[in-house]
């Protein structure tokens, strides 16, 4: 039976390594065939910034990976208003990230999906289970 | 002195207790995660343009690359440097300090 799983991203890339290894668990977990969502806030949303260039800096932009969460049917990815507004950036300011939906025609939409603090707050009790990095 | 903070203001206070603790005349450099620190429009902005009333801020250039900041997002008035801007620093200031 497949379960709820929810990984919640808080912390910056690069600066910490949680941001990768958090993308790596959920691209392994997505193997599993289970119902996975992401939420991202407080500085976890600076993961899904465009334009990452990292060539100077010498290592990974791993912010392209984001792109293929749709191909592995991952594709509720929550972003906290609040979150983004405390930093002063708009979806705008976001990777476009789509899935194609099979029940749709395969129609391209939006993974991204605007969320309040309390809208967040549902989504997490609403999980079997919720990992945090 | 020169002073160095590589936490995000967003997600840490040490840019928030650095601010506190400089004197006229010292530098502040924001490296890795403290480059947020150097952007518009954030909720800690007005505490980082206040504080450049009495100190010079420099911030690194590949940093805010890596993190898809535009240099256009910079705070106005903050230098943009890089790696050997930054050693300028360090030999420029006759000692540091890392708010870590």
């Amino acid at each position: 039976m497949s379960k709820r799983f929810l990984y919640v991203n808080r912390k910056a890339p690069y600066g910490t390594i949680y941001a990768l290894e958090s993308l790596e668990v959920v691209l392994i977990g997505a193997a599993f065939e289970q119902d996975v969502s992401l939420a991202f806030l407080d500085d976890g949303v600076f993961q899904l910034t465009r334009g990452q260039q990292t060539d100077e800096l010498g290592v990974k932009n791993f912010s392209p990976t984001y792109k293929a969460l749709g191909d592995y049917d991952v594709n509720k990815i929550y972003v906290e208003r609040e979150s983004l507004e405390a930093r002063g950036l708009t979806l705008d300011d976001l990777l476009p990230l789509t899935y194609e939906d099979e029940d749709d025609d395969w129609a391209e939409k939006d993974s991204i999906k605007l969320v309040s603090a309390a809208e967040l707050a549902e989504i997490m009790e609403a999980q079997d289970v919720v990992l945090s990095f | 002195m020169l002073h160095t903070v590589n936490k995000s203001p967003l997600d840490r206070n040490a840019l928030e207790s650095c601010i506190k603790h400089v004197v006229q005349g010292s530098a502040v450099l924001l490296i890795e995660d403290g480059v947020y620190g150097a952007m518009q429009g954030t909720q800690k902005s007005p505490m980082v343009e206040s504080a450049m009333k009495e100190v010079s801020f420099y911030v690194i250039g590949p940093d805010l690359k890596a993190r898809g900041i535009d240099e256009s997002r910079v705070i106005d008035g903050i230098d943009i440097i890089d790696y050997n801007g930054f050693v300028d620093l360090v030999e420029e200031y006759d000692k540091t300090q890392s708010w870590l």
